[in-house]
């Protein structure tokens, strides 16, 4: 299978006058053609600034990658001209944003907004354009009557549905979502989440979400790259993440979600919050809040081990020959 | 019980901005008088009941009558048909200045702007320049620089005014382009030309309107005052600012050489006032309903 993108080393730092906060660091993730891909982590751990600098649309100053490449179809992104990065964007790659209720513009119609992408990409007259967003309109359920009308006379759900039809209006390769559905109710996050999966198997797009919510990944993704200040502490596929969790970080995780059939009368968070990424520690970032730390974790950053083939944890825990009971 | 509302027509940005106006009483009603102006200044010919320079000096300084509706000025010329040709001159200066400075202080604002930095910096220093120096003074220089006439008093008072359109636009595509949705408008690729034309501009017109239906009061005034100083339209041409100057002097005896004149830059004022308010909530589709 070959791999639709690959991100290699990649750094994106936050420069102040005051201080550098690193976002991502050291980053490497690949997503094969077709498979989905969980990202996930804590608020601030750098998953959103991941998917912008896959865009570029790092806002710069601040923000700069300051080392990586982000292979895409044989291309480095990172080195494409601003010209060419735009016949990319929204055409190849497309991304979901967070937030439906401010990622329409509100004086144009979500008619207009969808083919505006197609005009912008195919050279299609207004009026094919306008018959092609139609057809997405229809695409994603919402009847085509309501093609001249503008965002506020829809509702979220409605509106996260416009938001997919516009990413996905030019049959992108690469879909990037960024918490598609953070803001969203639960009844409508299901809806909005089987439709991302029927439309995903149907045009066989690739796919990158974005969420802080397992429970979702469970339901979409085919693989999982857990997510901690700005690094990857554990990737693999969905039962060797689900099944087999190797990383402390991953295992917390997991804890802290409350089983549905015990009576539990008090949560069981993670212990300590993440490091400040202006001032990441030395060693192993999660060494602070872990159960397992020794003394290597902080003076040394441990790298990535396979433990079963696929199956990548960032820890000394279970670096080779050294492998301890956990 | 249970019935639809009838559906507003559908096909559009400006269709339903006109169709959000037309339900607005006093917009509708502000339009209809400043398509009257507008009526009256392209038929003047037709609808002014003597020409604008009959001098008639049996009948000077004449109070309203049959025969002279509002009266005489003090060569014995008929007032309403004055202010009927003047009102050409008003809508003319006011009009297009107002348009040329949109046009020109819009684009500088938004491109200033969107850009930042130093384009934004080069922009607002020149800006910042003509802003130094008063409005008035500034249309006068201009205006005396480029000698009397129609053209030349629509680019002075033009000129003046582009700062002011140029930080209204800026200020609000500063806010504007922190937007998610603009973020989203470059995700799919599109140039910024496309970003701003489409996605900024039409954001803030809302500001513009407002600031535009103002100005154009402002630039009739102006007009008229530059006409006093003798830089601005030339005698025998009428002018409602001219005509109420020169009518100054007899205020205390004949009150109604100035009062009309005075009435027309009045209602014409409050219409586009009126109408600049009613335009702004139609154009706003939030406000819709």
């Amino acid at each position: 299978m070959d791999n639709i993108i690959e991100i290699k080393n990649l750094s994106i730092q936050y420069k102040t006058d005051e201080r550098t906060v690193e976002a991502v660091n050291n980053l490497n993730l690949t997503l094969a053609r077709g498979e989905s891909l969980g990202l996930v982590g804590e608020t601030g751990a750098g998953k959103t600034t991941t998917a912008l600098g896959i865009m570029g649309l790092i806002p710069d100053p601040p923000g700069l990658v300051t080392a990586g490449e982000i292979i895409f179809e044989g291309q480095d992104l990172l080195k494409l001209s601003k010209h060419k990065l735009r016949g990319i964007r929204g055409n190849k790659i497309s991304m979901i944003f967070q937030d439906p209720m401010t990622s329409l513009n509100p004086v144009v119609t979500v008619g207009d907004q969808i083919a505006e992408s197609i005009r912008i990409h195919e050279r299609l007259s207004r009026r094919e354009a306008s018959k092609k967003a139609m057809d997405m309109l229809e695409l994603v359920g919402i009847p085509k009557e309501r093609y001249s009308e503008y965002p506020h006379q829809f509702s979220g759900g409605m509106k996260q549905r416009v938001v997919i039809a516009i990413a996905l209006s030019c049959n992108p390769e690469l879909l990037l979502a960024d918490e598609p559905t953070t803001a969203l109710d639960v009844t409508i996050q299901a809806q909005v989440l089987e439709l991302i999966i029927k439309l995903k198997k149907e045009r066989n797009t690739s796919m990158l979400l974005i969420t802080h919510d397992l429970g979702v990944v469970v339901e979409v993704c085919d693989k999982v790259a857990i997510m901690y200040a700005g690094e990857i502490v554990e990737y693999g596929s969905l039962e060797q993440i689900y099944d087999h969790t190797c990383h402390p970080y991953t295992k917390g995780l997991f804890g802290s979600i409350p089983d549905i059939e015990a009576a539990v009368d008090r949560l069981n968070p993670i212990p300590g919050l993440m490091p400040d990424p202006a001032d990441l520690p030395q060693g192993c970032s999660f060494e602070p809040r872990c159960k397992l730390a020794c003394a290597r974790c902080k003076k040394e950053n441990p790298s990535m081990v396979e433990v079963e083939a696929g199956h990548l944890v960032k820890c000394f825990n279970f670096a080779k020959g050294e492998e301890r009971n956990v | 019980m249970w019935q639809r509302k009838k559906k507003a027509p559908k096909k559009g940005f400006w269709n339903d901005a006109w169709y959000r106006l037309k339900k607005n009483k006093g917009a509708m009603l502000s339009l209809v008088v400043l398509l009257g102006l507008i009526i009256c200044a392209i038929f003047a010919d037709y609808i002014a009941p003597y020409p604008y320079d009959l001098q008639d000096y049996n009948h000077t300084f004449e109070f309203p009558s049959k025969k002279h509706l509002l009266g005489t000025d003090n060569f014995g010329r008929d007032i309403l048909s004055r202010i009927i040709y003047g009102s050409r001159i008003s809508l003319i200066v006011g009009f297009s200045s107002i348009i040329v400075a949109i046009i020109f202080g819009g684009l500088l604002g938004a491109i200033s702007g969107y850009y930042g930095n130093k384009v934004d910096n080069a922009i607002m220093r020149a800006m910042d320049v003509l802003m130094a120096i008063p409005g008035m003074l500034l249309a006068i220089s201009l205006a005396a620089a480029l000698k009397p006439g129609l053209m030349n008093l629509v680019i002075a008072i033009a000129i003046a005014d582009v700062p002011g359109y140029a930080r209204v636009v800026r200020a609000s595509v500063l806010t504007i382009k922190e937007q998610e949705y603009i973020e989203a408008a470059e995700c799919i690729g599109a140039p910024d030309s496309r970003i701003i034309l489409q996605h900024i501009i039409p954001n803030c017109l809302a500001p513009i309107i407002v600031q535009a239906t103002l100005g154009m009061a402002g630039a009739i005034l102006s007009a008229s005052a530059l006409s006093f100083l003798g830089l601005g339209i030339q005698p025998p041409t009428p002018e409602w600012g001219s005509m109420l100057s020169s009518a100054r002097q007899y205020i205390r005896t004949y009150w109604h050489m100035t009062t009309f004149p005075g009435i027309a830059i009045m209602i014409t004022i409050f219409a586009l006032n009126v109408l600049g308010d009613g335009l702004r909530d139609a154009l706003d589709p939030r406000l819709k309903n």
